[in-house]
């Protein structure tokens, strides 16, 4: 990494130190020299009217209290904070408080991003929303915003990831969304998000485009952190109210970053209060198979802003690898790279290997199945939990609180998998089809007899 | 707009002296190689495109539709790199008389440095930038670099833009303006849209001398409808479609075809 920090990003450090500015509601369009708009002028009219709709909208009263409504009686909030007591002895014994964004309506946090902007297309007459989606979970929390709201609603999903997540697609479908296998370039999320673009270009007239993460061009990183900040308030409270004290760390997972900038900004004040985002390491950042952009990235610009980037000597963006489809994004929000330079926030990365095993961790010490997403902040917690602690008498005396980001229904195909669940055939082992005669080689009789059993087990399972 | 060494100005206005708009073909570098795109870029020239366009493949292009897309991409594949494009730049220079112009994504340019890109193009004859995700709100740098190499700095303008953008567009941009024809990406459509002539003659009142209307401009049809208001017509995704199919030939012919319609039906100066 070779980028210097730079005068402006070494003033709000040194300001911030001094104990004298606040880093709390940064309001674009730059964060130090990251975010702006670097955007075709096609879609500027349309950023500027979503710009001055939220501004209107965040000072309206009656707009707050349909979002508070909405995130009360709909969502399911305040989420729970849950201390993890199991899971803490293997953090060295520091308290872990789970936020649990796991709980929301169409499990995760990103209803709470997409109820604030389907209203906001409503209160600009769009009659239409489109989204881009890696994992699913935006796109299925577009798909319930939209049915909610009597929007259209399309969402661009590569191609390879409506195979990681099957299950995601039937859902958005059954909610009514039309969904858009992009077979672009790598099929994953950065080319969900090019055709999303292509598609407001060309439709912007009657559509908003409800991009699921605190990335891209001004107002998107301010907006969508503004409709998560509400994770990183509560948790606040909850944390003062279960333990008398602030947290001595936060640790949240990284793809772009709406999900952390969302718990973070309470905390950003707070400098006793360590910060840590954790990027997708996939198979090790050795490997250059990973999304971990903040950690070895350098600054560029993509879908809009200047931000820490993943690309080659030429500036093309390079392929992102994650187990987890909703943290393979080669960039990041640009408030983090900002946060990054001034040193507020610390950000690492985690492996797959480190990810499934606290993912794992999880299920078996508190009955909880995190998504794979949140496992990366489960993972760094453990590490973090670890450090902080080392020689403290009393290691119960610091608390840490990781956001549970997401359920992990919609990864159990990638876990069993992982774990070594699945037989040759991708059924899961243990199940009633593995009462057919093992196909290892030692067993390979001739085709004849293996139809005979395979019908035999059949039967069998038919009386 | 300043004026004082833009050669896509010096080559606009030749056509004009001809009583006709100036034909500017857009081609990307290294499809489907670099030699067969600077062949391709001379064809274009000789058959009557007064400006050339060279694309840089990018992984990431956002504004363009399938036919530029899954040319850039192959040209990636084929392994372009993006220093490349000042050898098809120079290739072509070297033996037209045409203005070729760089189109490119920002990344790539950043990544090499404005500067240096600018240098480097200035070195191979290169007229300028036409820079379809830079909009003078975020181009300090290349403003900067532009002015010192005397590189044309060609912003986009679109219907979407507010006239308070179109004057803001016009006063940062150098060689034309580009003006999008239709809210979109690039891509052969059946019609030209309404809107292109209303945006072209707002940018004429916005204070630009020389306005080009590109994005689905595709048939002899296109370029004659345009030429009677614009003082350039651009074609991107046809010619790319004609490299596809036919080569150097296919493009040369198309090129021709396109040109017959340049000449404005009602006698200019």
């Amino acid at each position: 990494m070779d980028a210097p920090t730079s005068k402006p990003e070494q003033n709000a450090a040194d300001a911030f130190l001094q104990g004298g500015a606040s880093l709390r509601n940064a309001s674009g369009p730059y964060f130090g020299s990251y975010g702006g708009r670097w955007m075709p002028e096609s879609l500027i009219a349309a950023l500027d009217e979503v710009q001055d709709t939220f501004e209107k909208a965040k000072a309206d009263p009656e707009f707050i209290a349909q979002l508070n409504d909405l995130n009360k009686n709909y969502s399911g909030r305040p989420s729970l904070l849950t201390e993890a007591k199991r899971f803490s002895e293997h953090a060295g014994g520091a308290r872990i408080f789970l936020k649990r964004e796991d709980l929301n309506h169409t499990g995760s946090h990103k209803i709470n991003n997409v109820l604030g902007q389907a209203l906001l297309a409503k209160r600009m007459g769009k009659t239409r929303v489109i989204a881009e989606t890696g994992a699913g979970q935006h796109g299925v929390a577009s798909a319930t915003a939209a049915a909610l709201l009597g929007l259209e609603c399309v969402v661009y999903m590569g191609a390879e990831d409506c195979r990681r997540q099957a299950l995601n697609v039937a859902r958005m479908q059954l909610l009514g969304a039309t969904v858009v296998p992009v077979t672009n370039g790598s099929q994953t999320l950065k080319d969900a998000i090019n055709d999303a673009l292509r598609d407001w270009v060309t439709n912007v007239e009657n559509t908003h485009y409800l991009l699921g993460t605190a990335a891209g061009a001004h107002p998107f990183p301010a907006m969508v952190r503004f409709f998560h900040e509400v994770i990183g308030e509560e948790a606040r409270a909850q944390i003062l109210d279960q333990t008398g004290k602030l947290p001595d760390a936060v640790c949240a997972c990284i793809g772009g970053g709406s999900n952390a900038i969302g718990l973070f900004h309470a905390f950003l004040d707070d400098s006793s209060v360590k910060i840590y985002g954790f990027e997708a390491g996939g198979d090790g950042v050795e490997t250059g198979r990973h999304a971990a952009a903040i950690t070895l990235g350098r600054p560029g610009v993509l879908h809009g802003a200047r931000s820490y980037l993943m690309q080659d000597e030429d500036g093309q963006t390079v392929e992102s690898h994650s187990i987890s489809a909703g943290l393979d994004y080669p960039s990041v929000g640009p408030e983090h790279s900002y946060l990054a330079d001034i040193g507020r926030v610390s950000y690492e990365p985690i492996t797959d290997t480190e990810a499934m095993d606290a993912f794992r961790l999880l299920c078996r010490t508190e009955g909880i199945l995190p998504a794979i997403e949140s496992a990366h902040a489960l993972a760094g917690a453990i590490k973090v939990g670890q450090r902080l602690t080392e020689g403290k008498a009393d290691p119960s005396e610091v608390s840490i609180i990781v956001n549970l980001s997401g359920r992990g229904d919609k990864d159990v195909e990638t876990a069993a998998a992982w774990f070594d669940m699945l037989d040759e055939d991708g059924n899961v082992k243990g199940t009633t089809l593995s009462t057919r005669a093992p196909k290892g080689p030692a067993e390979r009789g001739s085709e004849d007899q293996r139809s005979t059993e395979d019908q035999r087990s059949t039967e069998e399972q038919n009386r | 707009m300043s004026e004082t060494t833009s050669k896509s100005a010096a080559a606009i206005d030749r056509a004009k002296a001809e009583g006709r708009a100036a034909l500017i073909g857009y081609l990307p570098a290294g499809y489907p190689d670099v030699q067969a795109s600077i062949d391709a870029g001379i064809a274009l020239a000789r058959n009557g495109a007064d400006l050339i366009e060279i694309g840089i493949p990018y992984s990431d292009p956002v504004m363009d539709g399938p036919v530029i897309q899954a040319a850039t991409t192959e040209a990636i594949a084929n392994g372009f790199r993006v220093a490349s494009v000042f050898d098809v730049v120079a290739g072509i220079t070297a033996v037209t008389d045409a203005a070729v112009l760089v189109m490119t994504y920002w990344n790539p340019v950043m990544r090499m440095g404005v500067d240096e890109f600018s240098r480097r193009l200035a070195e191979a004859g290169g007229a300028g930038l036409i820079t379809p995700d830079l909009i003078p709100d975020e181009a300090a740098e290349w403003l900067e670099a532009s002015d010192k190499y005397g590189l044309d700095r060609v912003f986009l303008v679109a219907p979407s833009s507010t006239p308070e953008r179109l004057e803001m567009t016009v006063k940062a941009s150098r060689g034309f303006v580009y003006a999008v024809s239709i809210m979109g990406i690039t891509g052969t459509r059946q019609a030209v849209s309404g809107s292109a002539e209303k945006l072209v003659a707002d940018t004429h009142a916005a204070g630009a001398e020389r306005v080009c209307v590109g994005l689905g401009v595709s048939t002899p049809e296109h370029v004659r409808e345009i030429a009677a208001y614009a003082d350039g017509v651009i074609v991107g995704s046809a010619l790319v479609a004609a490299v596809r199919d036919g080569g150097v030939d296919a493009v040369g012919k198309l090129t021709k075809d396109l040109s017959a319609g340049l000449r404005r039906e009602t006698a200019q100066a």
